[in-house]
């Protein structure tokens, strides 16, 4: 496949992110009140001198263009402006917080998709079993859940009636001295009940779109073929049936993406996860807005690399499309 | 069917036809009931059960089926969670309908636009959706409501500003499909103009699917308004069932009634949702149903 289509899409998500930079940008200004009080946070800390360095800071004297030019180039640099509570740039606070994110939301999207692929497999083979009554039942559960009343749930259960995961925060203190393996397993024993919350609502909706895509494709002539020379039924199913059956269902995970963040968002709240959904929810309580701003940004880029990755696997999944670009 | 003739069959307007197949529908229908009672409880329930959602009126954390006054107990305050439950579906309901519409007006306006016209308008739109695609929605709307403070309405706006993408696609791609029908020529050939085309013409016929698509939309809409004031964002001064659950969320050891009967209300409400919406879908796709 060729390189020119993956720097394409890398330009292309580069101009989108620009995007989100102005939107920004915009989101700050077009805000109710002076802009340079707006930025301090309207905590009523903000002296006269603090308001006129971030004045200084973001030419809010110069004419909005200008402005505009100065906020980009300090993004640029990687001067996402500092954050005026926990009195850190902004920047600093998102290196903290966007490994544990990444952690709970790739597991949780890569959970979902087996599980989901798996289930709706099972249930394809026979289309009216029990089996398929369930995915259907389970998939309409799944979405009309609340994604953190599940975690509020499981939460009493683990803590109280089954007390077999963790269910606060991502390390254990009594841990902090242990060997680099005990830590590792740790977390991902802190993992388990946060990633498994959040995948359950996309994990549902998978299940359901791969019975549904993999019915249409056991009806094609290909798989008649691979029965006809005897292949065997799991061979079926999971080499001949699953690989075109799995295109929509790559296409599908990746536009979930941004919705599997906001749903971090709200899990890494209920199970105090240290991730960056904690602390725009914290940023947002004490208006903290450039650092609302920076996990708007990070989180765009995070969507955005998400959707190049989905591209250049459904390129992979599909030979057809290889040869264009 | 086999009870009627062909003609019969023939002469039912496609609205009839899709309501008598949603008729036979029992989940669907089991939905619209569902749906119909939480309305009617949050519209007149008050009537019957007195009472105010923020009123202290007893000791905190009594457990439901204790006392007779108080059904499903009281929260970490001694409020009445049934009052709670009661008024709290309003908002909850307005703000997913309101959302939903908004949704739905940016969606259709802009995907129609770009699928009717094609070429640079389209482009352009196409661009602005995938933007608005690559903002995680909960976060944007969090953004959107801290900046213009909580209210209804606020909220309301920001869930169909961050929402309508996905309208806008499915808008686009009806248009794109039917303006090459022959009825859509005919109607160029009688000298229709272009408004006319687009919304008496083609619109009528993009509806089944967007219809579908718009009842999904007020289920996820709903879970996104509880998902904002769970987080403490919504209205202060309006109670609603996700601000029920946030309330009541560092207590949940001690009492798990507070936040369970809340979640079960906007669970019943978003799930009867999505069985109308799926009895529409086969309502309006016969061919589908045999699936």
């Amino acid at each position: 496949m060729g390189s020119g289509f993956l720097l394409r899409r890398i330009g292309y998500g580069l101009l989108l992110m620009l995007g989100v930079v102005v939107l920004n940008f915009l989101l700050i200004r077009l805000a109710p009140g002076d802009p340079a009080v707006v930025i301090a946070g309207e905590m009523g800390g903000a002296t006269e001198e603090m308001l006129a360095s971030i004045r200084e800071e973001y030419g809010l004297n110069e004419p909005l263009l200008v402005q505009l030019g100065i906020y980009i180039g300090n993004v640029l640099r990687g001067d996402l402006g500092e954050s005026f509570f926990f009195n850190q740039p902004v920047a600093h606070l998102i290196a903290l917080r966007i490994g544990p994110t990444i952690l709970l939301v790739v597991t949780a999207q890569l959970l979902s998709i087996f599980l989901g692929v798996l289930l709706g497999v099972l249930a394809a083979r026979r289309p009216n079993g029990v089996m398929s009554a369930f995915v259907s039942v389970f998939a309409t559960i799944g979405y009309a859940v609340p994604v953190f009343w599940t975690g509020i749930m499981l939460i009493i259960l683990f803590a109280s009636v089954l007390p077999v995961f963790p269910v606060e925060g991502m390390t254990s203190v009594r841990l902090r001295d242990a060997a680099w393996y005990v830590q590792w397993l740790d977390v991902a024993h802190h993992l388990v009940l946060p990633a498994f919350t959040l995948a359950i609502i996309y994990l549902a909706q998978y299940a359901r779109l791969s019975r549904a895509s993999m019915l249409e494709v056991l009806g094609s002539d290909y798989i008649r073929t691979a029965r006809a020379k005897g292949a065997r039924e799991r061979t079926v199913l999971f080499r001949h049936a699953l690989r075109n059956a799995a295109l929509p269902i790559l296409t599908v995970a990746g536009l979930q993406f941004g919705n599997l963040i906001s749903g971090a968002l709200l899990v890494e709240t209920v199970f105090n996860w240290p991730g960056m959904g904690r602390l725009a929810f914290d940023s947002i309580l004490r208006r903290d807005y450039p650092t609302i701003m920076g996990v708007l940004f990070f989180a765009s880029a995070m969507v955005v690399i998400a959707n190049i990755l989905t591209d250049w696997s459904y390129r992979l999944a599909d030979p057809r499309l290889r040869g264009r670009t | 069917m086999s009870d009627r003739t062909a003609a019969q069959v023939r002469a039912e307007s496609p609205a009839r036809e899709a309501w008598r197949m949603f008729r036979r529908n029992i989940p669907a229908l089991a939905g619209l009931v569902i749906l119909s009672a939480i309305v009617l409880a949050t519209l007149y329930g008050s009537f019957f059960y007195s009472g105010d959602a923020f009123d202290i009126v007893w000791a905190p954390h009594e457990p439901p089926g204790v006392t007779a006054e108080f059904p499903l107990g009281t929260d970490y305050l001694g409020r009445d969670i049934v009052a709670g439950l009661l008024t709290g579906g309003g908002p909850t309901l307005a703000v997913g309908a309101a959302a939903a519409a908004i949704t739905m007006v940016i969606g259709i306006t802009l995907g129609a636009l770009a699928g009717f016209f094609g070429g640079w308008v389209d482009n352009l739109l196409m661009r602005i959706t995938e933007f608005f695609q690559v903002l995680p929605a909960l976060l944007f709307a969090m953004v959107l409501v801290t900046l213009f403070s909580p209210s209804l309405w606020t909220i309301a706006i920001a869930i169909g500003v961050v929402s309508w993408p996905q309208t806008a696609r499915l808008t686009r791609a009806e248009f794109l499909k039917i303006k090459e029908l022959e009825y859509v020529t005919a109607a160029r050939a009688i000298g229709a103009r272009n408004g006319r085309i687009m919304w008496q013409v083609i619109l009528p016929n993009a509806a089944p699917p967007l219809i579908v698509s718009a009842t999904l939309t007020v289920g996820v809409a709903i879970l996104f308004e509880a998902g904002l004031s769970f987080l403490g964002l919504g209205d202060p001064n309006v109670m609603s069932w996700g601000l029920m659950i946030g309330a009541n969320r560092e207590y949940i050891l001690d009492a798990w009634w507070p936040v369970t009967f809340p979640g079960l209300a906007i669970f019943f409400t978003v799930f009867s949702v999505s069985l109308i919406g799926d009895g529409l879908n086969d309502a309006f796709n016969p061919k589908l149903r045999s699936r």
